[in-house]
């Protein structure tokens, strides 16, 4: 990532913190922002796949 | 009774008066006390209600009662199911505070209907958001195979319990993979059945979308007793399918012949070591399945899965973040905290894809009865193993031996793993059938077993 990648990663975690009301230890942050990367790596590889509006969610899913 | 009795052996005996269960479950006993303060596999042993439950098993048959399939048969259960008077603690220090359940949950009460006796509570992954068995609480469970090695997780403590002949049968879940990778690691046979077969109910949950239950045993004869005894709707848990009981063990003896059988290619070749290649292969050329098959977009049906757990894992957990991320595992916080951060928008993505992803996936079904695809990539790790080289490229090893489990159970396929007793490791494959069709998967995983292609391997004393 870039330095300003970076930074803007940082500033997100900072704002989610206060958005989720959910206090952070500055010694987490280094893990997080690691574990963010690859969160975001993998939701980038399901948001490029394009799909039709009308697909229906499966947050209720059967078999 | 021998240590390494199967289930159906152990009941045949009970019922023909040939043992008691109450020498049985003495004897489990006598095998865990012994062994696991090496294995770590219970976190709590039932003692007294275990020999209970073996007398009035005893007495039953005295008086000339109906004995269960499973009449005497020890077994246990990894810590997140409900057992009365104990705490559920999913593996976790937080849930040390509970109050303990009142009643046990369903599956514990189906199958101890069916004459099992529960001998206790097994060790797993914090929250079960874990493919090692390792809990920083409890800590390891250790791989009978070899102690210096992980079982696999987060349903260690089955794994370890069952590979280690402490008892024949255990209970665990699967999310992303946590009954198919011990099975794997420990060389037993782990059923995770189609998503809303079998009840969840009281049952502590990690991600709602994704969550499984399913048994662990050394043969596909006990899996099969032992799923057919659990199935059936249960109207406390949402998910569960309104279903009539559709029993695996009429036709488990039918062998392979006349199924269509395809290797899954592309992704699930990618990165495995050369055990789970020769695993694939051994079942492949057992079974006569010569056709490769091409799971449409495996790696992102991962990577959806990856961020339903995240997200659903977040919420979940939400509340215990923001009161007691001190008594988390560290490493489990950090994650759980980064998926509560992941934009909602993303989260639905993933969710729409999975509905494409199980379409696609279904069509295949209309041409092959099962795939073969490996459980792992690689045989046990050492236990604080960081990294795994796959491809030749290092990656972290906690989520990727998860990497061919996911893309399965992201859309609620049955699996049966079914272990291949490699030297000096024994590996697992899968072997996936369509939904609701765990008995043609259980079938197969049978024939394997009749040809000693896949057995669950004995340890070295």
């Amino acid at each position: 990532m870039s330095e300003e990648q970076d930074k803007a990663l940082s500033n997100f975690i900072k704002a989610a913190e206060v958005a989720l009301d959910l206090p952070l230890d500055a010694a987490w942050i280094p893990a997080i922002t690691a574990n963010l990367q690859v969160t975001f790596r993998h939701a980038a590889a399901v948001a490029e796949f394009e799909l039709p509006d009308e697909t229906e969610p499966a947050p209720v899913f059967e078999a | 009774m021998q240590t390494w009795a199967t289930a159906a052996e152990i009941a045949s005996a009970v019922a023909n008066g040939r043992a008691s269960a109450l020498e049985v479950i003495e004897a489990a006993l006598a095998r865990i006390e012994q062994k696991n303060p090496v294995l770590n596999a219970f976190t709590t042993v039932t003692k007294e209600r275990a020999l209970a439950r073996a007398r009035a098993i005893d007495a039953a048959r005295v008086k000339g009662e109906a004995l269960g399939p499973l009449a005497g048969v020890p077994f246990a259960v990894k810590n997140l199911f409900d057992v009365a008077g104990l705490q559920t603690l999913a593996g976790s220090k937080i849930n040390r505070d509970r109050s303990a359940a009142t009643s046990d949950s369903p599956l514990i009460a189906r199958l101890e209907a069916a004459g099992a006796v529960l001998a206790g509570a097994l060790n797993m992954g914090e929250f079960a958001y874990d493919f090692t068995g390792e809990n920083v609480h409890d800590g390891p469970s250790r791989n009978p195979h070899d102690t210096n090695r992980m079982t696999g997780g987060s349903s260690g403590g089955s794994g370890g319990a069952v590979a280690g002949g402490l008892v024949p049968l255990s209970l665990g879940s699967d999310t992303n993979g946590s009954i198919r990778v011990p099975s794997s690691l420990c060389g037993l046979f782990g059923l995770k059945p189609t998503y809303g077969r079998l009840s969840r109910a009281r049952a502590f949950p990690f991600v709602a979308s994704l969550d499984h239950v399913g048994p662990i045993g050394r043969s596909v004869h006990d899996l099969a007793v032992a799923y057919d005894a659990m199935q059936g709707p249960d109207p406390e848990d949402p998910v569960c399918a309104d279903r009539p009981v559709e029993p695996s063990l009429p036709g488990l003896e039918d062998g392979s012949k006349g199924l269509r059988i395809a290797v899954a290619g592309g992704y699930f070749k990618r990165g495995a070591s050369a055990e789970a290649i020769t695993a694939v292969d051994t079942v492949a050329k057992a079974l006569g399945a010569r056709e490769e098959i091409e799971v449409p977009e495996a790696a992102r049906a991962r990577a959806a899965a990856y961020i339903i757990t995240a997200t659903e894992g977040a919420s979940l957990h939400l509340d215990r973040l923001r009161a007691r991320a001190q008594d988390f595992d560290p490493a489990i916080r950090d994650r759980l905290i980064a998926g509560a951060m992941v934009p909602a928008a993303l989260a639905v993505k993933a969710q729409k894809f999975r509905r494409w992803y199980r379409e696609q996936v279904l069509r295949l079904f209309e041409k092959v009865d099962a795939i073969l695809a490996p459980a792992t990539p690689c045989t046990a790790p050492l236990i604080g193993q960081q990294t795994l080289v796959l491809d030749g490229v290092e990656m972290p090893l906690r989520p990727n031996l998860g990497l061919y489990t996911q893309p399965i159970s992201l859309i609620g396929l049955p699996v049966v793993a079914v272990p291949v007793p490699l030297t000096p490791l024994p590996i697992g494959v899968q072997i996936v059938a369509a939904p609701w069709r765990e008995d043609v998967a259980l079938r197969i995983a049978r024939a394997l077993e009749k040809q000693a292609v896949a057995l669950a391997p004995r340890p070295m004393e």
